[in-house]
């Protein structure tokens, strides 16, 4: 997708025009049916007739589409098999269709998570509603995401090193979360044209702090992975803030991480190399990890897991700082962030060092990706285009001017803003000066989120350090935002300044010193620091997957008014999002 | 009044098409989907299919003629044949696809050949029905909208 597409593509018409769909299908005569079919439906369609090959055009652009259509019975790979690669991978809502409607084929499907089954001959009317599962699917990710985040605080108990801030944070996150859930649902109720009005943005949401995660991980292990569920990890990690549902979606993502794992074992042996180990200590695994992946740079495409999956969202605008923000939203987890991924501004306005960057997280990241990118392809899809763009814009300006941008997102209560003003401050460090046109756009939209960051940022980022200090304007300009804030990016926050605190500052700084001088952070010296810098998010990225789920809630579909047009803009926005979670 | 004749012709033949059960639903909406840009959109898919099922039929020919009869295989062949048959709207040559598909499941290898031979037959006589029926509506000139038959 190239950003330049944006204001001229479909997508402007009324949604759901511009949906882009990939369809898969053996048979020439269908393909060329379905094909002319969703044109009519105003979708943007690409045809394939081998699974190999639609994996592969998945793969080089995750973000690229929203939604697949394949048959089941293919040559040279059984449907039901490209439905799961697809979902693992890319995490997009996948349509099965076959002539044979027999239930058992159509149980496969489901089990093999197919939203949805068509019979042939396939009718038009049916095609047109394909739509709702892209919706329904970001939906979703949105309420996952918002429902790990928003509360975590152990993340923020270490930022804060005892600040009273903590207590109260933890508090308010609780609260906020409910309040946020009921004004989602009354705004559910109301909406009823724009995307981005219905997601469910306002949900608090539990951020999986390292601390968190490890006690997560440990209940797991004790259990067994086989024989665990979300009741016995809860009952053993004795969270008491932590509900069944929040246990389970982690668990879930946890999963999906760990075959990722697998799968980028086998596949990415030579790039990576990184041991996705759950503990902090992988800051060289993953170093060297990025360092590989800087090697890889301008390769969006190669590793599927990587970009496509989520950590695209990154892609701002700002060529390094897509880079960066690619990667530490780790986009490899296919799901979510896959939808962000493709909704950010064209890779090709992302720099090489900005690939290196995401390069390096990806793979590390899909595995934790896998939280995170099923939050964030949510947020992303609908808004934004622009989203990202704003936030890049801002960083020419200032740091703190991303964080304008960044407010956008909806903040919610105190806990969030400060969390949120955390990463904004350090996505403001990490994102690149060099903000596009594109990024313009965003910046209009992301004032209004930041209102709410900014006392509650100051203190947390005091606690950081001379990282602090350099966002001290940031935050303020946080303040003008307006209160609702994502907690997506709250989570983000709590999660990175666990992680950061001096390592982050000094690289803060020196990003932002970057920043500021416009240097890009495509810069060798810059690139290392970032890529540590990110390492450090990634490392928790790595270790808890979460900073990806948190970063995905930054998608909130809330956020743009203009969701019908940016609905598939997303993926930018989200990557935006993403990678201003660096920090 | 010639064109006026031969669109009646070509309505004619279209509503006997739907009559006898040649072809079904399938096949008004490959119609709604002709437009200016695809002005001949119809005649492409049907083009299409000829070409996608002239192949499977000799594949199931050459399969049915191994000794022993590779049943799987066959079924899988027939599914794909089916599924092209279904673009179209081809109503009766699914319809006997569908009956070979369950002798092959029955393993019944003879009832597979006779029905295959059916078959083969359903599907000369459409495609012969649907040539004459294109020659006829290029003939009468484009239609405006396509129309249902009753």
């Amino acid at each position: 997708m190239d950003n330049g597409c944006f204001s001229s593509s479909p997508r402007h018409d009324a949604f759901p025009a511009g949906l882009r769909v990939l369809v898969v299908d053996d048979d020439l005569t269908w393909l060329r049916i379905l094909e002319k079919m969703l044109k009519k439906c105003l979708y943007e369609v690409t045809t394939c007739c081998l699974a190999t090959e639609a994996l592969k055009k998945l793969r080089e652009r995750k973000e690229a589409y929203d939604i697949v259509i394949s048959d089941v019975n293919m040559p040279d790979m059984d449907g039901f098999k490209l439905l799961e690669q697809v979902g693992l991978e890319m995490d997009l809502p996948v349509i099965m269709m076959s002539v044979d409607g027999e239930t058992s084929r159509v149980m496969k499907g489901v089990q093999h998570g197919a939203c949805d089954y068509l019979l042939k001959p396939i009718r038009m009317k049916e095609l047109r509603n394909i739509w709702q599962h892209v919706f329904r699917k970001r939906m979703h990710e949105a309420r996952d995401f918002e429902s790990h985040e928003g509360f975590d605080f152990e993340g923020i108990h270490l930022m804060r090193n005892g600040s009273d801030h903590s207590d109260d944070g933890n508090l308010f996150a609780v609260e906020e979360t409910t309040s946020i859930k009921k004004r989602k649902d009354a705004d559910n109720k109301h909406d009823d044209k724009e995307f981005g009005d219905h997601f469910p943005t306002k949900k608090a949401r539990v951020v999986w702090s390292v601390d968190l995660h490890q006690k997560f991980v440990k209940a797991v292990n004790q259990i067994g992975f086989d024989k665990v569920g979300p009741k016995k990890i809860l009952d053993l990690m004795n969270v008491p803030w932590l509900t069944r549902e929040n246990v389970a979606s982690h668990l879930q993502k946890y999963r999906l991480y760990l075959s990722r794992l697998q799968k980028e074992n086998d596949q990415k042996s030579s790039s990576s190399g990184i041991k996705h180990s759950d503990s902090p200590s992988k800051d060289l695994g993953s170093f060297s990890f990025l360092n590989t992946a800087n090697k890889q740079q301008n390769d969006i495409a190669t590793d599927s897991f990587s970009y496509s999956d989520g950590t695209l969202l990154i892609q701002m605008d700002a060529t390094s700082y897509e880079g960066d923000l690619k990667g530490i939203v780790s986009e490899p987890t296919t799901e979510k962030i896959r939808a962000s991924t493709s909704e950010i501004p064209d890779p090709k306005v992302q720099k090489s060092s900005q690939k290196s960057l995401n390069k390096p997280f990806t793979s590390v990241e899909s595995s934790e990706a896998n939280h995170a990118v099923f939050d964030c392809t949510i947020p992303t899809e609908y808004s934004w285009s622009e989203f990202p763009k704003g936030p890049l814009k801002e960083e020419q300006k200032t740091p703190v001017q991303l964080e304008d941008s960044l407010c956008q997102l909806p903040l919610h209560g105190t806990q969030h803003h400060i969390q949120i003003d955390q990463s904004q401050s350090i996505a403001s460090i990490n994102s690149n000066p060099s903000i596009t046109e594109e990024e313009v756009a965003a910046k209009l939209e992301t004032k209004p989120l930041y209102a709410g960051y900014e006392s509650d940022y100051v203190n947390p980022v005091s606690s950081i350090g001379s990282a602090v200090e350099a966002f001290p304007s940031q935050s303020k300009s946080l303040m003008v935002s307006d209160q609702s804030s994502e907690p997506t990016f709250t989570s983000n926050l709590s999660l990175k300044t666990q992680g950061f605190n001096l390592d982050c500052i000094s690289d803060l700084d020196f990003y932002q010193r970057n920043l500021l001088l416009g240097g890009e952070v495509a810069s060798a010296p810059l690139d290392e620091d970032l890529n540590f810098f990110l390492l450090q998010s990634e490392c928790y990225n790595m270790n808890f997957g979460l900073q990806n789920i948190d970063m995905s809630e930054y998608y909130d579909p809330r956020l743009t008014a203009e969701v019908p047009s940016h609905f598939y803009d997303s993926a930018d926005y989200s990557s935006v999002d993403q990678s201003l979670f660096i920090a | 009044m010639d064109k006026i004749n031969s669109r009646r012709q070509v309505a004619a033949m279209k509503q006997s098409l739907f009559d006898q059960g040649y072809l079904d639903e399938q096949f008004i909406q490959l119609e709604e989907l002709q437009d200016d840009a695809n002005p001949n959109f119809v005649e492409e898919i049907v083009t299409l299919y000829y070409r996608d099922s002239s192949r499977l039929i000799s594949n199931l020919d050459h399969t049915l003629e191994r000794n022993p009869v590779d049943f799987n295989k066959l079924d899988t062949i027939m599914h794909q044949f089916k599924g092209s048959s279904s673009s179209i709207g081809a109503k009766k040559v699914k319809a006997e696809c569908t009956l070979f598909m369950e002798y092959c499941r029955a393993r019944n290898g003879e009832g597979c050949r006779r029905s295959f031979q059916q078959m083969k037959k359903e599907y000369a006589t459409l495609r012969k029905k649907l040539e004459t029926y294109f020659h006829l509506a290029r003939q009468a000139g484009p239609v405006e909208t396509a129309f249902r038959p009753k």
